[in-house]
């Protein structure tokens, strides 16, 4: 049995008329690190408040089917209990950051309070995240005067700082600068290594590539495609699909077209290095 | 035309957040600036719409500087969409938002409304018209502040990382929304984090670190010197990348230049 696991859901918020998840079925195995990607819209978003229980226990409205977490249907969880199982990075860093604590450290320590961890302790975990995410100079610093890119990896940082076995995070690159992004991704590659379920929503699809154990594609409230990235992210039906798919993808598939096919299609730099030098 | 002489600007917690910058914009330029989380991105942008008044030397647009006339009279000209819509968007539907800065200039209904119906248009909110801001998804609710500057008609618009949080369609649409403007007269600055974005989208690409501007050129200027890179914690595109793991001459930048090359 998958650590979670989906059986034909389909959800719709409160007052509204159509479905944003519509007969999803797919399961997450523990210690993978799962991409979800997919258009706008598409229930990426609402795909993880229902792993976290946000939905059924927060949102209302109309959930059909079946979620277990370890074994137990969604809607049987307490949702203390879940969030000090999974940790969740909402989309919006805007929103995430509490607007109660008037300095960084506080605010990255703010989970840790909650969950009543001992004060030296504390200190410790906030310090080491902050300096893993390179906002240890800014520990003083009061939220609100951050840059959009600063406030992200603080709501980023307070969720890792809980240490949750798995954690599910939404969008945590969208205000970041190149290495910025690389290093969250690095970091939580890292989590992976110490055993972490990890399932991330994301756009930036060649990072993705390099990174993700496997992904699902969502589309209109549906998994459209799903399966070990290198499987899915190949597929011209995918590239045709309005779906983004990797730079070194698309040279791939324009050398097909162009009558100079390598012998696969590569999802990263390092592959297609690779294929073009095996060709000569 | 834009001019930005040996400009410092410092917060009110005394932060130096640039240092001596120099820039020119001329009209209708296509321009893009990455850098760094921090360099000073937006804080230069905003002393361009007057936002941001420098402690020393001066932002001159169009021949008024701007430590001489108030916030209003440059916004005319200089329309800044924010980094974050919710600074901006204030209004009950995305309509009422974008039809604003139209009636505050008093134009009549007939052009009003022509100038809402492009702004959707162009920015492809069509079915978001009558939603309440706040209900709509964090990337389309960026749309719908850029359509409110967009009807505003400003001679300069400046988008504050677009980018960020959009999905290949909302790119797509970007990247035709800054073609439009720029045939249509106007000069469009964006800030961003999307390196393809910046490279398939902008002649002129401005690199910034370290309170200042380091590099200013075309897209092969600053994508094949690694030292700007290196400083400004960008990225090189991953063809680019590709072609220098191949050791191939030409700074290349793109697909169809890589698959010619081959
Ligand atoms: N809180 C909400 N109330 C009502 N509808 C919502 C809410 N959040 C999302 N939706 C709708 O559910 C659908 C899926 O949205 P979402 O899960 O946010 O997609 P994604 O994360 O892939 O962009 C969309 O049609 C969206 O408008
Ligand atoms: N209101 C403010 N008060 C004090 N410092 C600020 C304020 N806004 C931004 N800063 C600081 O100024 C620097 C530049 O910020 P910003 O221009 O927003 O960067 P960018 O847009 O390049 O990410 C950052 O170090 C940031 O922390
Ligand atoms: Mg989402
Ligand atoms: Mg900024």
């Amino acid at each position: 049995m998958s650590f979670i696991e989906l059986k034909d859901v389909s959800y719709k918020y409160p007052y509204t008329k159509d479905f944003a998840l519509k007969d999803v079925n797919c399961s997450f195995e523990k210690g993978k690190f799962y991409g979800i990607i997919g258009e706008n819209g598409g229930g990426k978003t609402t795909l993880c408040n229902l792993i976290r229980g946000l939905i059924p226990h927060f949102y209302l409205g109309k959930l059909t089917g079946e979620c277990k977490i370890e074994g137990k249907d969604i809607r049987d969880w307490d949702t203390a209990e879940l969030s000090s199982k999974i940790g969740y990075v909402f989309q919006n860093p805007f929103t995430q950051i509490s607007g109660i604590k008037s300095t960084v450290f506080e605010e990255v320590a703010i989970g840790l309070e909650n969950l009543g961890v001992p004060k030296d302790e504390m200190i410790e975990r906030v310090m080491k995240v902050c300096e893993q995410l390179d906002i240890g100079h800014l520990i003083k610093n009061n939220p609100n005067n951050l840059s959009g890119g600063q406030r992200q990896r603080v709501a980023f940082a307070s969720i890792i700082a809980m240490d949750t076995d798995t954690l599910v995070i939404d969008e945590p690159t969208s205000q970041l600068d190149p290495e910025g992004t690389e290093n969250v991704f690095k970091i939580i590659e890292s989590l992976k290594h110490s055993n972490k379920t990890i399932i991330l929503v994301e756009h930036k699809i060649d990072l993705i590539a390099q990174f993700c154990d496997e992904i699902l594609v969502m589309e209109n409230g549906s998994v459209a495609f799903s399966g070990p990235t290198h499987e899915v992210l190949t597929k011209r039906e995918l590239f045709e699909h309005k779906a983004s798919i990797p730079e070194v993808s698309k040279f791939g598939l324009a050398m097909e077209d162009a009558g100079k096919p390598l012998s696969a299609i590569p999802i990263t730099i390092e592959e297609a290095y690779e294929l073009i030098k095996e060709r000569g | 035309m834009i001019e930005i002489k040996n400009a410092s600007f410092k917060y009110p917690n005394d932060f130096v957040a640039l240092e001596k910058i120099d820039l020119t914009i001329k009209e209708g330029e296509k321009v893009a600036i990455v850098g760094q989380n921090g360099a000073g991105k937006t804080t230069c942008v905003k002393m361009m719409n007057g936002l941001n008044k420098p402690f020393e030397g001066d932002v001159i647009v169009d021949g008024v500087n701007t430590k001489d006339v108030t916030i209003a009279t440059i916004a005319r000209k200089v329309g800044y969409v924010f980094q974050n819509p919710d600074e901006q968007i204030f209004n009950s539907t995305a309509r009422k938002e974008i039809e604003f800065m139209p009636r505050y200039y008093k134009l009549s209904e007939e052009e009003v409304r022509q100038r809402v119906d492009h702004a959707v248009e162009i920015c492809d909110i069509g079915k978001y018209l009558d939603t309440n801001p706040y209900e709509i998804p964090y990337p389309i609710r960026k749309f719908v502040a850029i359509a409110a500057v967009i009807a505003s008609k400003p001679k300069y618009i400046i988008l504050d990382e677009p980018t960020a949080g959009q999905d290949l369609h909302g790119t797509q649409v970007l990247g035709r929304l800054v073609d439009t403007l720029t045939n249509e007269g106007m000069t469009v600055i964006t800030i961003t984090h999307d390196m393809e974005f910046a490279i398939n989208n902008f002649d002129r690409i401005i690199a910034m670190a370290h309170k200042n501007i380091i590099c200013d050129g075309t897209a092969r200027d600053i994508f094949w010197n690694e030292e700007v890179i290196k400083e400004a914690k960008i990225k090189k595109p991953a063809i680019g990348e590709l072609a220098k793991r191949l050791g191939l001459d030409g700074r290349i930048l793109f697909c169809d230049e890589l698959v010619d090359k081959l």
